[in-house]
């Protein structure tokens, strides 16, 4: 699943980063590889831009971002409850 | 350089053997290294206790349900403590300086026999043009810097980006639009600059060109003073301050709502492409050192906008008053100049004395309230031919008595000022700054001029909606 | 050059009698009087870990602090007086990395790169460690002559995170300082480390990122021999090295009219007016 797909408070590794140039690199720089573990914070009031931790930060990533990073929650299992 | 050119020729011919992105390998080894390190200089004692704290006030701050009251909240108590609070003490410094000190100066003047020309472009026009700075601005924003300086250093400002980002992706604008657009709220030159952080040529022309609506530290107390009087007075007393604050709150709204359509059409018409990546860190909440930021909001705001707004209102009202006191062919230039205008100024709900003072005004917004004051006073002794009437402006309800007295204003020429206040061009500093960092004298034009363009037609229109509904 | 040499010497064996008692009192604030000066000291570090507070307080200048990223575009300078030695200071714009093309974040590398400062100030964030480490430790491929200060020492306390300074020290081959700028905690402390490092009193071993792949570990090398033969005095081969292999336009271009070459013949001051200029 992508991180886009992630409910407020779950915890999931990343797994692979699907973007490409400019922003792949900076998605590296803040420490969203493959291996980190990140955990969904809140959403904006309109629905977008979700915020994740991040390696001890609050980090923001709108829709387009998010979906282009996959993930793999803790447990293995992909949530029902958690709603695009 | 020949051994370069062979050093280049060999990365390049390295480069290709690596199949993968260098970056990718070269980051991941960076991190697994400091992970490491970390890992050894790291120990996480006990639970932490603030973050709960935080979590909430985040969760409040950026709810589905009370994100956006307490936003508009916050900037209506903002607006209303400024109100409030810069009432007495203007009043005090206005009689002291417009009272006071402008007839204790006169008398020096009459005593040493200084001719009238002498004593009038001096008192009459540099002095009265300061002091009036001063009593109108200094108040409010001593006590508007620090409190936005409190909310900027607490860490609200990212919330708000964070908030509204949605509405910049739907205007096909950068996320980070809205951190130039706060910083705008200082002053627009410093928020052009600001849109440094957007890499984006297209949507950082775009953060130029809107940086305008942000209504910045020259033009809240036009504002707050024309809210007051016109708006706020027409309340109950003990509303007033918060009706007050509720119409420059919704002034700085429709400013965003300006941002959004600007930056949407833009992004339509003559700047379209993809929106960029966006990334947006929201550092933790951090109790703000009240004192420290008291203090260095008034150094680094109050006084460098009030110097600023000094500088330009003396020479300013050396003008003013050459040009009410020049005269050709019976009266001065400043009636012509007004009676000139006068058309197109009733025609935008507006008139001929607060065009001319936007003209003067053009270096800084700051001088604008003090101009319109000094030219509806000049023109209308003139026409009044010397009644005698000694006018002293040390109140607000004073400043109202003038402009619907002298000036001829009603409730439409108070809100059309408003909004020709949000929507007109930048002062000359930022048009300057748009220059500089666009070098495009086709964007600074846009820039320049749109905003002028759009206050015109927003007047127009609510002036003739106003005669038509019969309200004026 | 060698005028600059005899002022640290001098300076070096005056301190050796104050070490114990080193202090803010010797520190004189200048603001952004310019002129002549001693050392240059370059301001990095993430965005939001409280820079521009650890440049106030030690310039004596107000420049604006806001608790949000991307406030500092534009590089600010200013000056401080400490242990008879003038010291330029550069706050440069926060940034993540040294890797990637913002114009931020070349204005920053350009700047430590190019502009050869004497000291450079890392900025981390206590409670954000594994992501400020990863800049620092960018900047020390950079530079030898590097300073750390573990700023929000505090806020990372009372989230429950202790950082042992010494042994980040350790690993890191360059000092450590933990403070709290806000509270005007570990100034002193910093300012006695930066004056070590101009002097070259406390010898410096930065830590070289290992790349965890021996073909490019073997390519990086390659190419780092070449250059410092062809070029000479070249501090960070590496990392130049590792630039040329990734393809970065600016770093090709260095190599190419010679600019980078400079970088072996260490005049600040002339590095510095060309970095002003352009």
């Amino acid at each position: 699943m992508t991180l886009n797909h992630l409910g407020v408070g779950q915890i999931a590794t990343v797994t692979g980063v699907h973007s490409r140039n400019a922003e792949r690199r900076r998605m590296f720089d803040l420490g969203i590889l493959p291996g980190t573990i990140v955990e969904t914070v809140m959403r904006s009031p309109l629905g977008d831009p979700v915020a994740y931790r991040i390696r001890d930060a609050v980090v923001a990533l709108r829709h387009e971002q998010a979906e282009m990073i996959e993930v793999q929650m803790e447990n293995g299992a992909t949530p029902a409850e958690a709603t695009p | 350089m020949v051994a370069s050119e062979e050093i280049l020729k060999e990365a390049a011919r390295l480069r290709r053997e690596f199949s993968g992105d260098i970056h990718d390998r070269l980051t991941e080894a960076i991190y697994a290294d400091a992970v490491e390190v970390a890992g050894r200089a790291v120990a996480r004692t006990g639970q932490p206790r603030r973050m709960h704290f935080e979590l909430f006030c985040d969760r409040v701050l950026t709810s589905r349900v009370w994100g956006f009251p307490v936003m508009i909240l916050m900037m209506t108590v903002v607006f209303w403590l400024t109100i409030a609070g810069a009432n007495v003490p203007s009043a005090m410094l206005a009689s002291l300086l417009q009272g006071t000190v402008y007839e204790a100066m006169h008398e020096v003047a009459r005593a040493a026999g200084a001719p009238w020309w002498l004593a009038g472009f001096v008192i009459d026009g540099v002095y009265l043009a300061t002091a009036w700075v001063v009593s109108v601005m200094l108040p409010p924003m001593a006590i508007f810097f620090p409190l936005f300086t409190l909310l900027e250093n607490l860490g609200y400002l990212p919330r708000v980006a964070f908030n509204l980002d949605r509405l910049f992706k739907r205007a096909g604008a950068h996320g980070k639009q809205a951190l130039t657009m706060m910083m705008g709220y200082g002053c627009n030159a410093a928020g052009v600059v600001s849109t440094r952080i957007i890499d984006s040529p297209r949507e950082r022309l775009i953060a130029i060109i809107t940086n305008n609506f942000s209504i910045c530290n020259g033009r809240w107390p036009t504002l707050i003073l024309i809210g007051t009087i016109f708006i706020g007075a027409t309340a109950p007393p003990a509303l007033a301050s918060f009706i007050a604050a509720t119409s420059v709150v919704a002034v700085a709204l429709l400013g965003i709502i300006f941002t959004l359509l600007v930056s949407a059409f833009l992004s339509r018409t003559w700047l379209k492409g993809e929106a960029s990546s966006f990334s947006l860190e929201l550092p933790p909440y951090r109790p703000p050192q009240i004192w420290q930021t008291i203090y260095t909001s008034m150094i680094d705001r109050t006084l460098i906008v009030l110097k600023r707004a000094v500088i330009m209102a003396a020479p300013a009202g050396a003008v003013i008053w050459l040009i009410s006191n020049i005269n050709l062919g019976g009266s001065s230039i400043a009636e012509h100049a007004v009676h000139f205008l006068q058309p197109l100024g009733l025609l935008l709900g507006l008139n001929g004395v607060i065009l001319l003072a936007y003209v003067v005004a053009i270096p800084a917004n700051e001088i604008v309230i003090p101009t319109i004051l000094m030219l509806t006073l000049n023109v209308a002794k003139s026409s009044l031919a010397s009644t005698g009437v000694m006018i002293e402006l040390d109140d607000t309800a004073q400043v109202h008595h003038v402009l619907t007295g002298l000036g001829g204003w009603t409730m439409l020429t108070g809100i059309n000022l408003m909004l020709f206040s949000l929507l007109h061009n930048p002062c000359s500093t930022t048009i300057m700054t748009i220059w500089q960092e666009t070098r495009s004298l086709k964007w600074t034009t846009v820039a320049s001029l749109l905003p002028v363009a759009l206050g015109i037609v927003v007047c127009f229109f609510t002036a003739t909606m106003a005669r038509l509904l019969g309200l004026i | 050059m060698s005028a600059r040499i005899e002022t640290a010497g001098a300076a070096a064996a005056t301190c050796g009698a104050c070490s114990s008692s080193c202090n803010t009192s010797q520190l004189t604030r200048l603001g952004i009087k310019s002129g002549g000066w001693d050392y240059v000291v370059a301001l990095m570090g993430n965005p939001n870990t409280g820079k521009s507070t650890i440049f106030n307080s030690l310039t004596g200048l107000r420049q604006h602090v806001g608790n949000w990223p991307g406030k500092t575009v534009a590089r600010a300078e200013g000056a401080f007086n400490y242990n008879n030695k003038k010291f330029k200071m550069v706050d440069l714009p926060g940034t993540y990395s040294l890797l990637s093309t913002s114009v931020d974040e070349e204005v920053a590398r350009d700047f430590v790169l190019f502009g050869r400062p004497d000291v450079t100030i890392v900025v981390a964030d206590a409670t954000r460690l594994e992501r400020n480490l990863s800049l620092t430790m960018q900047v020390l491929e950079i530079t030898d002559r590097a300073v750390v200060a573990l700023n929000l020492i505090d806020e990372a306390r009372r989230n429950g995170i202790e950082v042992d300074e010494r042994a980040l020290a350790r690993d890191l081959g360059v000092p450590v300082v933990p403070m709290s700028a806000r509270r005007g905690e570990g100034v002193s402390e910093l300012l006695s480390a930066v004056d070590n490092v101009a002097q070259g009193a406390y010898p410096t071993r930065p830590r070289r990122i290992k790349y965890r792949d021996a073909k490019l570990e073997a390519a990086v090398a390659a190419l780092a021999a070449q250059l410092e033969s062809a070029v000479g005095g070249l501090p960070n081969a590496r990392w130049v090295a590792l630039r040329l292999l990734e393809g970065d336009e600016s770093i090709i271009r260095a190599v190419r009219d010679g600019t980078l070459g400079e970088l072996g013949r260490s005049d600040t001051a002339v590095n510095l007016t060309q970095l002003g200029a352009s």
